[in-house]
């Protein structure tokens, strides 16, 4: 049978948003939250690309007058933490709250207002870094900025501030988000669907978000110290008064190093799901790449000395470090064999989404044997701050988790605006980003081999590094080209491009169930899962109703067996997030100027919360008035 | 395949009940998600705390005085006795008692406004200013941190006793209750180590 037509002017009525403006501040829709953390996030990459491109414009030749230091510290700063705090994460949380609810066939994320808050806040960091860097108060100390450097003796003024403060920002959308993803994941499981039958995607999601919940707190923890060294004359980080520098970098890196899986991870899950409908076979070794996952996830955790190993830490520290550093590269191998087994085993289609693995692959296996060479601590030593490290980063980062970004981005493109990308458009984008890609960033590791160190403003000639240099900027300006026909091909297709229909790909799990572009309930019912790929069965799609319609509902079961429980109201669209992430907002600005701020902050921030929170009850007595 | 797909019902979901307890409770693992994130961040406070006293050469540093005992072991003491009203509302909303409830959360917003009393008292009594030194940055650190969490807990009751007395009392808000409960629980938690660092790890050392 087709799905019943009457109850969708009912879900209709019951789930859409009010129109215009209100109804864009009050939204708690997932879809649309998510829509606008992407369009935010790749907004930036492109500043933040532009900034790029800039430094290499300065670095083409010897002592080039493009750029004087300090423009050039700020130019790699705001590209540093713009990509890692503006960019990345947020982008693989984009990309859990759009997909999320949908691959699990519910009507809207756990915690809805939740969602909306962490997008607003979100917005609050972008907008306090760019806004700064408007008014000339960039930060300029690279993305991780250690004291003494940064501490109030050696960096007056506000600039740090606005980094550390922008931090807070992000963290706490960060943690918000990650509580919701597993809790949706944990909790809102369709029937049938245990952790033994969970989509790879769906685990990528659920293990970032553990590590997303047990790292944070670790950055906002020092980001805090940092400001209260600077703004209360605490001593944590300052010699003099007892305080250790290196604490910082210790309690940085027991965020900073997860935070780069936390960023890979999220590029696995995408991976899984590609490969596995571009083979058209269930993914090859799914409990092997689920396993390997977890894996990652726990020794992540065990390796942040190594961005150390320059400061002169303990031996046995370093080689612990190196082991556990290397130890790694055997689970994400693992998980290299296995998607290549499933693509040999299976019927392979080229369509750019697995043309964006295959760059991946390629791409990030290079990164991962560069990372091998620097987990040893002592040809770390030769090769830390120069170029080596910044091609390494760069190949893992980018080739690992930007590149299946962009085949995840072509891949669900058609389900949230109901149009296909031009293949042909897509396919030039790939050759020109990766191929620029490859030719920007290969030649990093000679230049560090032969000593050039990275954050140079500028360097003498007749050091050999000119050539080396000039070929990464005409690699660095193609990538960017490949960027803008990339964004052009998504804003055409937009308008003009193949109606595609609810599945286009043959997609082997839940979201291609719905409606392209989905509507704001997903799915008309609750789908009822019997395997790893639920749209491959054959047969109709088997589904459950019962789920009020006239009221928002969603359905919560049990945590490994996803067996039904009970059905929970989900919160309808409220000004109340905005108003919480505005107040928080003036709270975090003010903080950097008076510590009074906290105090007179907390006022408005607990009026928003109960606002946001209060339930819509009838008043005591009024029952026994009526009766 | 790109037209609607053909689907088959196989069962009903309107049956089943609209609110739970305990960990059945979607909102319950929220709790429990915020919960991890901030006993994160006390723990990797109580790391920077161990990590700077054995960098010192002396901890307290000469010159600072011990953090003092009295008002602490006051506030420990309450603290620890607030666990059982505590627990006695977590049973009241379990067993869907508003009258118990309503007793229960006001009680406990009068214990936890009576509690910030002797923590207040504390601050006074630290010995050190947290501007002397990394020693007293870290300890008044880790007093702020759970300060800030007794009072954030503490505004919740007052806002959920509020609704409570106002408000028919439904499922939902006795789930609201066992989650405020828990919360109060995790502080009280939290606070053990966090007093052994302060007050007893200077005097060990």
């Amino acid at each position: 049978m087709i799905a019943d037509l009457e109850r969708v002017p009912q879900l209709d009525a019951t789930w859409r948003d009010a129109p215009g403006l209100w109804g864009f501040l009050t939204t708690v829709d997932h879809k649309r939250i998510a829509a606008r953390y992407v369009v935010t996030a790749l907004l930036l990459m492109f500043l933040a690309g532009m900034l790029a491109l800039d430094m290499r414009w300065q670095l083409s030749t010897a002592e080039n007058t493009r750029m004087g230091p300090q423009l050039y510290n700020e130019s790699f700063s705001l590209h540093g933490s713009t990509m890692l705090f503006l960019v990345s994460v947020p982008l693989m949380e984009a990309m859990a709250l759009w997909l999320v609810p949908l691959m699990l066939g519910t009507r809207n994320m756990a915690f809805p207002r939740l969602g909306a808050f962490s997008f607003w806040l979100y917005l609050g960091g972008v907008l306090t870094l760019w806004l700064a860097h408007a008014a000339d108060v960039t930060p300029d100390l690279g993305w991780f900025e250690y004291p003494p450097l940064s501490g109030p003796a050696y960096s007056p003024g506000h600039r740090a501030d606005i980094w550390a403060q922008m931090i807070t920002f992000t963290e706490v959308a960060a943690l918000a988000a990650s509580v919701n993803v597993a809790a949706t994941i944990l909790k809102m499981r369709p029937p049938g669907m245990t952790l033994a039958r969970m989509p790879v995607f769906l685990w990528a999601m659920l293990i970032a978000s553990i590590m997303t919940i047990l790292s944070m707190p670790a950055i906002m923890l020092v980001t805090s110290m940092l400001i209260a060294d600077r703004l209360v004359s605490t001593h944590f980080f300052s010699p003099a008064g007892g305080g250790d520098a290196l604490l910082f970098q210790h309690l940085f890196w027991f965020f900073g190093h997860p935070e780069v899986y936390i960023i890979f991870i999220p590029a696995t899950g995408f991976v899984s799901a590609i490969v596995e409908t571009f083979s058209r076979r269930p993914l090859f070794g799914h409990n092997a790449i689920v396993l390997s996952i977890m894996a990652i996830g726990a020794l992540a955790f065990g390796l942040w000395v190594h961005h150390m190993f320059a400061v002169g830490l303990p031996r046995l520290g370093n080689d612990f470090y190196t082991a556990a550093s290397m130890a790694i590269a055997l689970p994400a191998g693992m998980q290299i064999f296995c998607w290549i087994a499933t693509i040999w085993s299976g019927r392979p289609r080229l369509d750019t989404p697995m043309l964006w693995v295959v760059g991946f692959l390629a791409t990030f296996v290079i990164g991962g044997l560069s990372g091998i060479m620097t987990a040893s601590a002592a040809l770390d030593l030769q090769l830390t701050d120069t170029y080596f490290v910044v091609a390494h980063f760069h190949y893992v980062l980018v080739g690992g988790a930007m590149f299946p970004l962009f085949g995840a981005f072509c891949y669900w493109y058609p389900k949230a605006t109901g149009r296909l990308l031009s293949e042909r458009l897509g396919r030039i984008a790939f050759w020109l980003i990766v191929g620029g890609f490859n030719l920007g960033f290969a030649p990093m590791h000679l230049l560090g081999l032969l000593g050039m160190p990275r954050r140079v403003y500028t360097y003498p000639a007749g050091l050999g590094w000119e050539t080396l240099n000039q070929v990464a900027t005409a690699g660095s300006a193609i990538a960017v080209a490949g960027g803008l026909v990339f964004v052009g091909n998504a804003l055409w297709s937009y308008w003009r491009g193949r109606v595609s229909g609810p599945d286009p790909w043959g997609g082997s799990t839940l979201e291609w169930a719905s409606a392209s572009p989905t509507p704001a309930w997903n799915l008309p019912y609750t789908p009822r899962v019997d395997s790893l790929t639920p749209m491959w069965r054959d047969g109709p799609l088997r589904v459950m109703e019962g789920l009020a319609l006239d009221r928002r509902e969603v359905l919560v079961t049990s945590v490994a067996d996803a067996a039904p429980l009970y059905r929970q109201k989900s919160a309808p669209p409220s000004i109340a997030p905005l108003l919480a992430a505005l107040a928080t907002t003036a709270m975090f600005i003010g903080s950097i100027f008076t510590p009074w701020a906290i105090v007179a902050g907390a006022l408005p921030i607990g009026a928003a919360l109960t606002a946001w929170f209060w339930p819509t009850r009838p008043r005591a007595g009024a029952a026994e008035a009526k009766a | 395949m790109t037209g609607p797909r053909e689907i088959e019902i196989v069962g009903d979901l309107s049956r089943l009940p609209t609110s739970a307890s305990g960990a059945r409770h979607l909102v319950w693992w929220g709790n429990i998600g915020f919960m991890l994130i901030e006993g994160t961040g006390f723990a990797l406070a109580a790391a920077a705390y161990l990590y700077l006293m054995t960098q010192a050469p002396a901890w307290p540093p000469r010159g600072d005085a011990l953090p003092g005992l009295l008002w602490s072991g006051l506030f420990t003491a309450g603290l620890l006795l607030s666990a059982l009203p505590n627990l006695w509302v977590l049973r009241c909303a379990r067993n869907k008692d508003v009258a118990g409830v309503r007793r229960g959360v006001l009680a406990m917003a009068v214990i936890g406004l009576i509690l910030l009393v002797p923590r207040g008292f504390e601050f006074a009594h630290l010995g050190v200013p947290w501007h002397r030194d990394a020693y007293g940055s870290v300890i008044w650190l880790l007093l702020v941190l759970h300060t800030t969490h007794v009072i954030t807990d503490w505004a919740d009751t007052v806002v959920i006793g509020t609704w409570l007395f106002t408000h028919e009392v439904g499922d939902d808000q006795f789930a609201d209750v066992e989650d405020n409960s828990n919360y109060w629980t995790f502080v009280v938690v939290c606070w053990l180590p966090v007093y052994v660092l302060i007050y007893w790890a200077p005097r060990a050392v």
